[in-house]
C-alpha cells in the first residue's frame, strides 16, 4: 500500500475538469485582491504626498496681492512655507487642457501659493482662509479635501469591487465542487456501496473524497496562483515603462504576497470542505 | 448470534420475496443455504448482511435488533461479517490487492502489516503472481478469489458467501470450501448460498432450505439431499 490508492480516479468526468476551473477562479481572485491592494497602496501613497499641503488662489494676482496672502500665510502658526508659483510652472500646469504654449495673450492666470503645513499642527484652515479673504478680496484657500475625499471614494470602490469578485469566485467554486462531487458519487455509485457493506463509515468515504478533492484544488489553485503572478509581473514590468505614469504601481508589501499565496490553500480547503459535506450530506439521504 | 423471527421482506411496493422466516444460528455454526433459483437466498443473505431491512418480523445480528441500529452501528456491525458476493462486486480500478486489503484500510490497520496480511492470503488462493492485477484482467475464477479473500481478510465473526464456487475448478473449490472450514474452526459462523448438492453432502453441514420465499426446512444433511 505504498500508492496512495484513489477510489474515485480522477481521470472520471467532472473531477477531470475541477483543478483547470479552480485555477481559472484563483487566478481570477488573485489578480482581483492584487489589483485592490495596488490600487489602495497607490492611493495611499498620493494621498500622504497631497495631505499637509494647500493651494491659495488669487484671482487678480497682482503683486501686491501676493505679497499680502504670503503674509498673512507666514503669519499663521503651522505653515511651514508658502511658495507663489511662477508663471513657467502656471504654464505647466494648464499645459494638459490648453496645450504648450497655447496661452492667449492678454489673458492674465490667476496666482497661485502653494503652502506646506506642519502635519503636527494643522492650523484651522477655515479661519485661514477667512483671514485670507479679509486681506485680498477673492482668496481662496483649497486644502485638496474635496479632491481627497473622492480618491479614497475609489479607493474604497476598488475594494468593494474585489470583495465582490472574491465572494463570487468563492460561490462559484462551491457550487463547481458540489456538481463535480455530487457527479463523482453518482458515477461511483458501486464503489460507494461496495465500500457500505464491509464496512466503511460515512466520514471515511467523505474523508477519501475529501482528500481526493483537496488534492485536485490544491494543484488547480497553484496552477491558477503561478498564472496571476506571471500576470503581476508583467503588468509591474509593464507600468515600469511608457505607463509608468499612468498605471498605479503594482507594488504590494510581503504581508499583501503572503495573502495572495495563501489563496491556493484557501480556495483547496473550501474545496476540502465543501466536497465532505455533499458527500456526507448525500450519504444521509441514502436507505 | 443470528436470530430471525417471522421476518418478511419486499423489494419496494412489490410482493414479498421471503415469508414468515425464522430461524436462528449459534455463533461457530456452519449452514448451508439452498432452495430454487428465486427462492430467496440472496436476498436472505442480504438481510444478513444488512444491505436490506426486514419489512416486518425482528431480525437480531450480534444480540441487537437491526431495524433500530444507527448508520454508524450498522457500518461497525459489517465490519464484522465477510461477504462474498455472487457477482463478486470487486472494485475494478483498484489492484487485487488493494481490493483485498479495502475491509482492513476501513478498519484502520497498519499499512505495512495490511501489505504483509494481503500478500500472504493471495498467495494462498493461488493469486501470488496477480497482486497488482486489476480485476478486468482476471477470469471469473480468480476474480471469485479476490472476492474469497476480501471476505475472510479481516477474520469476520460471520461469514456470508453466495454461491463461492461456482466459478472455479472442483480442485480451488475444495480448497476455498476448507478454509472456510477452518475459518468456522476459530469461531467464525458460515452461511453459504449453494446450488451444489456434492459439496453440501461431502462436508455434511446443516441445511437451509428456501422455497418459493419461505423457510421449508432446517434440515440435517442426509435428508436435505
Amino acid at each position: 500500500m505504498a500508492r496512495r490508492v484513489d477510489l474515485l480516479p480522477d481521470r472520471d468526468g467532472a473531477a477531470r475538469f475541477l483543478p483547470w476551473t479552480i485555477a481559472v477562479m484563483i487566478y481570477l481572485a488573485a489578480l482581483a485582491i492584487a489589483g485592490a491592494m495596488a490600487l489602495d497602496g497607490a492611493l495611499r501613497r498620493f494621498d500622504q504626498g497631497i495631505s499637509g499641503t494647500a493651494t491659495v488662489q488669487l484671482p487678480g494676482g497682482d503683486a501686491k496681492q501676493l505679497a499680502q496672502a504670503l503674509q498673512v500665510l507666514r503669519d499663521t502658526p503651522g505653515v511651514l512655507e508658502a511658495r507663489p508659483l511662477d508663471t513657467p510652472e502656471l504654464e505647466r500646469l494648464i499645459e494638459p487642457w490648453l496645450g504648450k504654449g497655447s496661452l492667449p495673450a492678454g489673458i492674465s492666470l490667476p496666482a497661485l501659493i502653494d503652502v506646506r503645513l506642519d502635519p503636527r499642527a494643522i492650523p484651522d484652515l477655515r479661519a485661514l482662509d477667512q483671514r485670507l479673504g479679509a486681506a485680498v478680496a477673492g482668496a481662496k484657500l483649497d486644502d485638496h479635501q474635496a479632491w481627497l475625499e473622492r480618491l479614497r471614494w475609489l479607493g474604497r470602490a476598488g475594494q468593494l469591487i474585489a470583495l465582490v469578485v472574491v465572494a463570487a469566485v468563492m460561490l462559484a467554486t462551491i457550487a463547481l465542487v458540489i456538481v463535480s462531487t455530487r457527479a463523482g458519487l453518482a458515477q461511483h455509485q458501486g464503489v460507494i456501496e461496495i465500500l457500505h457493506l464491509i464496512g466503511a463509515r460515512d466520514r471515511w468515504i467523505a474523508g477519501q473524497v475529501q482528500g481526493h478533492a483537496l488534492s485536485l484544488a490544491l494543484r488547480g489553485g497553484l496552477l491558477g496562483l503561478s498564472l496571476a503572478a506571471l500576470t503581476l509581473f508583467a503588468l509591474w514590468r509593464l507600468g515600469g515603462g511608457v505607463f509608468a505614469s499612468v498605471l498605479p504601481s503594482v507594488t504590494l508589501h510581503p504581508a499583501q504576497w503572503g495573502m495572495l499565496v495563501g489563496l491556493a490553500p484557501a480556495g483547496a480547503l473550501i474545496a476540502m470542505l465543501t466536497a465532505r459535506l455533499t458527500v456526507l450530506g448525500a450519504l444521509a439521504r441514502r436507505p | 448470534m443470528v436470530r430471525f423471527d417471522k421476518v418478511g421482506m419486499r423489494y419496494g411496493p412489490g410482493p414479498e420475496v421471503l415469508r414468515d422466516i425464522s430461524f436462528h444460528l449459534e455463533p461457530g455454526s456452519f449452514h448451508f443455504l439452498t432452495g430454487p433459483s428465486g427462492s430467496g437466498k440472496s436476498s436472505l443473505l442480504s438481510l444478513l448482511y444488512l444491505a436490506q431491512q426486514p419489512s416486518r418480523g425482528l431480525v437480531t445480528l450480534f444480540g441487537e435488533d437491526v431495524s433500530a441500529m444507527s448508520r454508524n452501528r450498522r457500518a461497525e456491525l459489517r465490519r464484522r461479517i465477510g461477504v462474498v458476493f455472487q457477482d463478486f462486486r470487486l472494485i475494478d480500478h483498484l489492484t487485487a490487492l488493494e481490493n483485498v486489503a479495502l475491509p482492513l484500510r476501513v478498519a484502520g490497520a497498519k499499512a505495512a502489516q495490511v501489505r504483509k496480511d494481503v500478500t500472504e492470503l493471495l498467495k494462498w488462493v493461488g493469486l501470488g503472481d496477480k497482486l497488482d492485477a486489476t480485476p478486468p484482467t482476471l477470469s471469473g475464477g480468480e476474480q471469485q478469489r479476490v472476492a474469497i479473500a476480501r471476505a475472510v481478510i479481516g477474520r469476520p465473526s460471520l461469514l456470508l458467501a453466495d454461491e463461492p464456487t461456482g466459478n472455479v475448478d472442483p480442485d480451488i473449490a475444495l480448497r476455498l470450501l476448507h478454509l472456510f472450514v477452518e475459518l468456522n474452526k476459530i469461531g467464525t459462523t458460515v452461511v453459504i448460498a449453494t446450488h451444489d448438492h456434492a459439496m453440501i453432502q461431502r462436508f455434511g453441514r446443516p441445511v437451509l432450505r428456501l422455497e418459493g420465499g419461505r423457510l421449508a426446512a432446517e434440515l440435517p444433511l442426509a435428508r436435505a439431499v
